[in-house]
């Protein structure tokens, strides 16, 4: 059998849509919980998060995808002060 | 044998590089121009303009962007190619790695020249020695003719070994110098290339495709290792496609070295590009008086051809290196740091004097070239030109 590098001759060419099974949420330390009440679906959160891990319907945020989100804390640092509706907690935390 | 019939042009450097491509028809040329290698692109625009061509041309903003670009394009499948010089090439470091990495066949002319500072605008190696570990497959040319007929090859090589490949031409020395050149009808070019890049890259095909994933520690080191890999097959492809440009064009072409006067050479200088003339007239002047110089024209840097250079210095007791670039480490240039290695290992091994001449494009006169090996090679790092008057 080959060494497995020997199987790399094209470079990293993957298929397409790979990053969805990768599983960025394995790095989070903290987690952003949502005060969907205080919401006022500026977007900000949604716009900025670096892994689209901001869950958005009909224009509304409804939730986070913990499996992508890796907890940077950049959602709660955009969203408005007088909304502040997002707080990083310690992963594991309720 | 198949001999396509040429016509002679008196060609620059410059103008015998935008005629090939040209000729080549790259579906994205991306540039940004700079000296000594502005008049490709400027020569290459004009075609664009008239509509010779149906290139893409892209005129960025850098050096960085123009690699970019073209790694892009390379991406989606496109045949690519640019051209840079000294501060260019080192604003497009972080991109070369990444060409060679995604493992795209990007072609790229390199009008070689003085890193900054001083600010020098003429020729040297340091640019391209700079660039020597990134990953590109980087071939010298010794004259107008080689640098029309290898950025021919090197669409060739680079498609076929999956690897960026540079041309390199001396700046102003081969940039800048009229010579008359044999060109190839537009459609045997054409003829020789064929369609494009085949296989595994289409961004724009009916998969979609991710170029350039992370990989961790889990699989970074096997991606650096086919790379690795990739080199060490390039100097075959590199043989094979010569072998086929020659069969093509009716020209035949050194493909990893030129070795001249070598077999009963007590003294062998090793040389890089087009200062090779200067040094094949000392050979001649040294054989008439019946001194047994030779000569060893490296036309490929990339991969390093190791084991041809054993075999053609082997027997040559003293192996003058000359060459144009310092590693500043106190061991010589970066060619005669990598003659040393690849002879080291042999259990008779030649002595090897390191002769650092030529940057900032200075010239090196006869006179100064044959003292310095009447001297006799004494091995070492000699810097050969050098002004140094007695401090007052
Ligand atoms: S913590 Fe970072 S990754 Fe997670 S949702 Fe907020 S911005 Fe996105
Ligand atoms: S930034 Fe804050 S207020 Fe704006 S949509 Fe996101 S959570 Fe709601």
């Amino acid at each position: 059998m080959a060494n497995r590098w020997q199987v790399l001759d094209r470079g990293p060419v993957i298929p397409g849509g790979s990053s969805v099974a990768y599983r960025t949420g394995d790095w989070r330390q903290l987690r952003p919980v949502l005060d969907l009440p205080r919401c006022v679906h500026c977007l900000f959160c949604w716009l900025y998060c670096p892994d689209s891990a901001i869950l958005v319907r009909d224009g509304q945020v409804v939730g986070v995808a913990y499996d992508h989100c890796k907890g940077c804390g950049i959602c709660a640092a955009v969203c408005p002060p007088r909304a502040n509706a997002i707080r990083m907690v310690p992963e594991g935390a309720p | 044998m198949r001999t396509v019939a040429a016509r002679r042009m008196a060609l620059v450097g410059n103008e015998a590089v935008a005629l090939a491509w040209r000729q080549i028809r790259p579906h994205v040329v991306a540039a940004y121009p700079i000296t000594p290698s502005t008049q490709i692109m400027e020569r290459f625009s004009q075609y664009v303009a008239e509509g010779e061509v149906d290139t893409e041309f892209l005129p960025v903003e850098s050096e960085h962007s123009a690699l970019s670009a073209c790694v892009g394009a390379a991406a989606a499948g496109a045949r690519v190619l640019t051209a840079t010089s000294s501060q260019g090439l080192a604003l497009m470091h972080e991109v070369l790695y990444i060409a060679s990495g995604l493992r795209l066949p990007i072609v790229m002319n390199v009008g070689t020249r003085a890193l900054s500072a001083p600010i020098n605008i003429h020729g040297d190696h340091s640019d391209v020695m700079g660039a020597r570990d990134a990953g590109w497959i980087q071939l010298f040319a010794r004259s107008v003719q080689e640098a029309y007929d290898r950025t021919i090859l090197a669409v060739r090589v680079a498609e076929r070994a999956r690897l960026p490949v540079m041309v390199c031409l001396d700046g102003f020395t081969l940039t800048h110098s009229l010579e008359p050149v044999e060109v190839y009808p537009d459609e045997a070019v054409q003829a020789f290339l064929g369609e494009g890049p085949q296989g595994g890259y289409s961004l724009l095909g009916e998969e979609p495709i991710t170029v350039g994933p992370l990989a961790l520690p889990d699989s970074y080191m096997e991606f650096r290792r086919a790379l690795a890999e990739a080199h060490a097959r390039a100097l075959r492809i590199l043989e094979e496609e010569t072998e086929a440009f020659g069969a093509h064009f009716g020209r035949r072409l050194p493909a990893l070295m030129e070795p001249f006067e070598m077999e009963d050479a007590e003294v062998a200088v090793v040389i890089l590009g087009a200062y090779a003339d200067v040094v094949e007239e000392a050979v001649r002047r040294w054989r008439e008086r019946g001194e047994r110089l030779g000569m060893v024209r490296l036309v490929v840097f990339r991969p390093f051809p190791t084991e041809e250079l054993r075999k053609a210095l082997a027997r040559a007791p003293e192996v003058v290196v000359l060459e144009r670039a310092d590693t500043l480490s106190g061991l010589g240039g970066p060619l005669g740091v990598e003659v040393r290695a690849a002879l080291y290992d042999l259990a008779d091994r030649p002595r090897v004097t390191d002769g650092i001449f030529g940057l900032g494009g200075r010239e090196l006169r006869d006179r100064e070239l044959d003292a310095f090996l009447r001297d006799g090679p004494r091995g070492g790092v000699i810097y050969l030109g050098v002004e140094e008057p007695p401090c007052p």
